[in-house]
């Protein structure tokens, strides 16, 4: 077949943004379905954000409502924040998976079902009493079939897949239909598969004679000739990849270690939904970098601390459980004054809670989760792409200030993509460390605890240097010497000295800007994953009629030096979080200030319409 | 061994205090390792000692390395970091029977399973010193003790036979009042390449005094002390009179003069496989009676380190210049205009 004769016949209508939600069973391939499309997106030139969801089973019971895997992707022809609050097209691959998506559906919104599935069965298994394709419970949206299993069979039947790896192949054909629908080039796609199967593989071939089948469905099928067009974005001329959150922390932690012209030791153990960042560091090899999975949480940081201190650029990631078993090696880096990043990639807790599905819950473990007095820098990502970038900040403060420093991403940021403008890597800053290699002390001597006096770290001695052999530990260590003190003075002048270093980072971070229209009288802070719903929210706040104003924290602690003066600048602060209200009770406490907060554990991401019925709620309260 | 050396035993030590028990077996180890490096005369700045938490894990601040008194039980998975990140560097690990055992036994037995270049030296005084006094994972079977007054119910570990469970490559034990022996052990492990365990027998004068007293006690000593030697046949006694037998049923104490020499066992610590020398840890749980002490096992097996390095350096020649660029156009890229 050929590409031209896969053109739609009828001019297709222009939208600006569309939200495609593949949903089906966890074995039914949505995740690889809707990540094809976003790649082909990508390439076709459109501004994107995806969300991908799904139960913490590899395989829940087939065809149940907690087997439901989705994957949703927001296109545009512009700079978009979110994944999209709703879905415009929701293609769903069974019952269950129509139950759990439709609330999502905007009113009119298409829904595209593989009929085939509808069976009383899965009808029963998804606690349908009757079937919604035959009753007008589906009435409120423009409803689509097509029998994605029956045209799969016949499609796939000359290419020698057999059994029941036949049907495997139906995710292609609904990828096939969809791609028909929004005027997708398809050449990626199907080089995609050649690639990733082999050319002449029967699995390529059902796969591409799938996609064809749903492709064609659309073109000849009357019911289906309405399509879409979605024009590439206008973004700011440069290279762009199409990146996940675990992806670009990867590479940033690899790109930290170039600048400080340090070697890269990463000590993990495997934890959703931190486990692909180790993966990707893993297939660094040739970068020089060093990978260890260790027996436990315990031992994974243990090992980066063990590098730390013989001179690597160390780093352990980790979800909420893990963090908790890591405190007391947390400890003692702090105390031993060594430079570690711990990545904490959220999920929702407490305890295993939602292991696949997003919150911010840990900031208050980040922030004092510790023994004794132990406070530490915490840095988070805004967005996918903004953790590369992040994860080269936490890799200089680690290294500037001899200190561990904890790196608070989650499971939204995690595996979500959006396009990435590439830095120019030759450009990037270079880190000017160094380790010391001579006595510092007035007479020859080394003093492994005198501090740097801008920074107020300690030197960086290496075991292998001559002259400077010294001892760390976790007991309170003398001033200057390092020897172990059991004065009351030393005690508390070194716990003062810590809580100072960290705190002076303050004046090495950017102050915030606002961004929102001076005669804002509300003002919204957040950190985290949370930035684009919010910045979409504020900004419909803001086009409603509220006039509202925002700000975004990258640095958690310490705070940014100009925060409080921002805080003081408008009636009403809100901070919403997906968790009860920790940066909430941060900022109350550090200034006085009243903060109104909107909070959502649900282990889903915000919605931007959440945030601007918030705001507009809070102008009609006198209060 | 004197030979001309660039070190003393000063040179090791650190200045600071050393602050155990007077009368401790910890003071022996210390003068022992301290002796033995400055025999050894490798430059002071490469060795790194790397500890948990106990009295034995004090042992760092007194010697003049590179060193670091870690956390409760870590110390395996902190030193395996030091070894991997600096193949050069000599890295060793002093731990306890409740350091290494209990709180730390799942980093020790993963630390020998890998084979990282770590030498591991366990002081086992069977009884937690720094806490004074309760029972450890190798006290014997109903030990009274203040948070076991009616005797421990704990069925205790015997460290050589764990180690050569988890088939680590250099299985040793040595008593803290055989000088001359545990340097022999420490020469042994230091020139093994892989991860050498060492267990050390060591008298906590305080909480557990005389534990091991068979095997120290002038009186008795003779009749108890098995001397494990590379090649020759496994007797001990006043005049050699006893020896060790290996058969299927287990390693068994016998007078030479009723089996005569040629079935006595020939000790072999090469035997690729650790059956033999787990026979031979099973001969004396406690000690209770006739206890080997020497080299159980010493094989060769590629470390971790080298494998690591081996993939690494693998890596750099099939990849050479690899740039990040590289790396996130690999991934795929479109250009916007």
């Amino acid at each position: 077949m050929q590409e031209e004769t896969l053109s739609p016949p009828k001019p297709p209508e222009r939208r600006d943004r569309v939200v495609i939600r593949f949903a089906g069973d966890s074995g039914d391939g949505m995740q690889l379905a809707g990540t094809r499309f976003t790649e082909t997106s990508a390439a076709f030139g459109n501004d994107l954000a995806t969300f991908p969801s799904f139960p913490a089973e590899i395989r829940a019971p087939q065809g149940s409502l907690a087997g439901v895997s989705s994957f949703q992707v927001h296109i545009a022809d512009w700079d978009i924040l979110t994944h999209g609050d709703e879905a415009d097209v929701l293609v769903a691959m069974n019952p269950a998976a129509l139950k759990t998506n439709v609330r999502d559906v905007v009113p009119g919104g298409l829904i595209l079902v593989n009929e085939d599935a509808f069976d009383e069965r899965n009808l029963e298994k998804a606690g349908y009493e009757t079937n919604p394709l035959l009753d007008d419970s589906l009435s409120g949206f423009h409803l689509l079939t097509a029998p994605m299993e029956k045209l799969t069979k016949i499609a796939v039947k000359d290419t020698g897949v057999k059994g029941r790896a036949v049907l495997r192949s139906k995710n292609f054909f609904a990828l096939g239909l969809i791609s028909w629908m929004f005027n997708r080039p398809t050449a990626p796609i199907l080089e995609w598969v050649k690639t990733k199967f082999g050319e002449d593989h029967p699995v390529a071939r059902a796969n591409i004679e799938a996609f064809r089948a749903g492709f064609n469905f659309g073109n000849t099928t009357e019911e289906f000739h309405h399509t879409f067009e979605v024009a590439p974005a206008k973004l700011p001329a440069g290279e762009y990849a199409n990146i996940t959150g675990n992806q670009a922390l990867a590479w940033g932690l690899v790109a930290a270690a170039k600048a400080a012209n340090l070697q890269l030791f990463l000590g993990s153990y495997p934890i959703t939904p931190a486990t692909s960042i180790l993966e990707e560091i893993a297939r660094l090899k040739h970068f020089g970098v060093k990978t260890f999975q260790a027996e436990d949480e315990i031992a994974g940081v243990g090992v980066s601390l063990g590098a730390a201190f013989a001179g690597h650029l160390a780093v352990t990631t980790t979800s909420g459980p893990g963090v908790a078993l890591k405190s007391e090696t947390l400890s003692l880096a702090l105390m031993t004054e060594l430079p570690l990043v711990l990545v904490d990639v959220q999920r929702a807790g407490p305890s295993t809670g939602l292991p696949t599905k997003v919150e911010q819950s840990d900031l208050m473990m980040a922030l004092h989760g510790r023994h004794g007095e132990a406070p530490l820098p915490v840095i988070a990502p805004a967005s996918p792409s903004d953790a590369f970038a992040v994860a080269m900040e936490a890799a200089r403060i680690a290294l500037k200030y001899m200190t561990p420093v904890i790196l608070l991403s989650d499971g939204y940021l995690a595996n979500s993509a959006e396009p990435w403008q590439i830095p120019d890597f030759d450009a990037l800053p270079e880190f000017d460390i160094s380790y010391t290699t001579e006595p510092n002390g007035p007479d020859g001597n080394f003093l492994p605890y005198a501090r740097n006096e801008e920074t107020g770290a300690r030197p960086w001695a290496i075991p292998g240097t001559p002259g400077l052999e010294h001892r760390v530990g976790g007991l309170e260590k003398e001033a200057l010497t390092g020897n172990v003190s059991y004065d009351p003075d030393n005690h508390e002048l070194m716990t003062l000295a810590r809580a100072a270093k960290i705190a002076g980072i303050a004046d090495d971070i950017p102050e915030l800007e606002v961004e929102g229209p001076d005669d804002a009288k509300i003002l919204v802070v957040s950190w985290g994953s949370t930035y684009g719903a919010v910045r979409a929210g504020v900004i419909n706040a803001t086009k409603e009629g509220t006039p509202t104003a925002h700000v975004h924290l990258r640095h958690l602690n310490p705070l940014p030096r100009n925060l409080e003066h921002i805080l003081r600048s408008y009636d009403k602060v809100l901070v919403p979080e997906l968790n009860t209200g920790q940066l909430a009770s941060v900022i109350r406490s550090a200034y006085l200030v009243p903060t109104a907060t909107l909070n959502k554990v649900q282990g889903a991401p915000f919605m931007a319409h959440e945030i601007t019925k918030k705001i507009i709620d809070m102008t009609e309260d006198p209060s | 061994m004197t030979t001309e050396t660039r070190y003393s035993r000063a040179d090791f030590q650190s200045g600071q205090e050393v602050k155990w028990c007077p009368g401790c077996g910890d003071y022996t180890i210390l003068a022992s390792v301290q002796n033995f490096l400055a025999e050894l005369d490798v430059d002071r700045e490469k060795h790194v000692f790397v500890s948990g938490i106990g009295c034995a894990s004090r042992f760092p601040y007194y010697m003049n390395t590179y060193g670091m008194h870690s956390i409760h039980g870590r110390a395996p998975a902190i030193a395996t970091g030091v070894a991997l990140a600096n193949p050069d560097l000599t890295v060793w690990v002093i731990t306890g029977d409740g350091d290494g055992l209990s709180i730390g036994g799942n980093h020790l037995i993963h630390a020998l399973r890998r084979n990282v270049d770590l030498k591991i030296l366990l002081f086992n005084n069977q009884i937690y010193g720094l806490t004074k006094g309760q029972y450890s994972p190798t006290s014997e079977l109903g030990k009274r003790t203040k948070t076991s007054p009616a005797g421990s119910v704990d069925h205790p570990f015997n460290p050589v036979s764990l180690a050569l469970g988890t088939e680590a490559t250099f299985v040793a034990r040595t008593i803290d009042m055989d000088r001359p022996h545990t340097t022999d052990m420490l020469r042994a492990a230091y020139g093994h390449k892989g991860t050498a365990f060492i267990e050390i027998y060591q008298n906590c004068n305080v909480f557990n005094d005389k534990a091991f007293q068979i095997l120290t006690g002038r009186q008795e000593r003779d009749a108890n002390r098995i001397y494990l030697e590379a090649g020759k046949p496994i007797v001990f006694g006043a005049d050699n009179e006893m020896g060790v037998t290996v058969g299927l049923d287990g390693a068994k104490i016998v007078k030479v003069a009723e089996v005569g020499m040629d079935a006595i066992a020939v000790h072999d610590p090469a035997k690729p496989n650790p059956g033999v020398a787990f026979l031979l840890s099973r001969l004396s749980h406690g000690p209770t009676g006739p206890t080997p002490i020497g080299i159980f096992r010493q094989v060769q097996r590629q470390t971790y380190g080298d494998l690591m390095m081996g993939q690494i350096e693998e890596a750099k020649e099939r990849n050479a210049n690899a740039s990040i660029s590289d790396l996130v156009s690999q991934h795929g890229t479109w250009k916007v205009e």
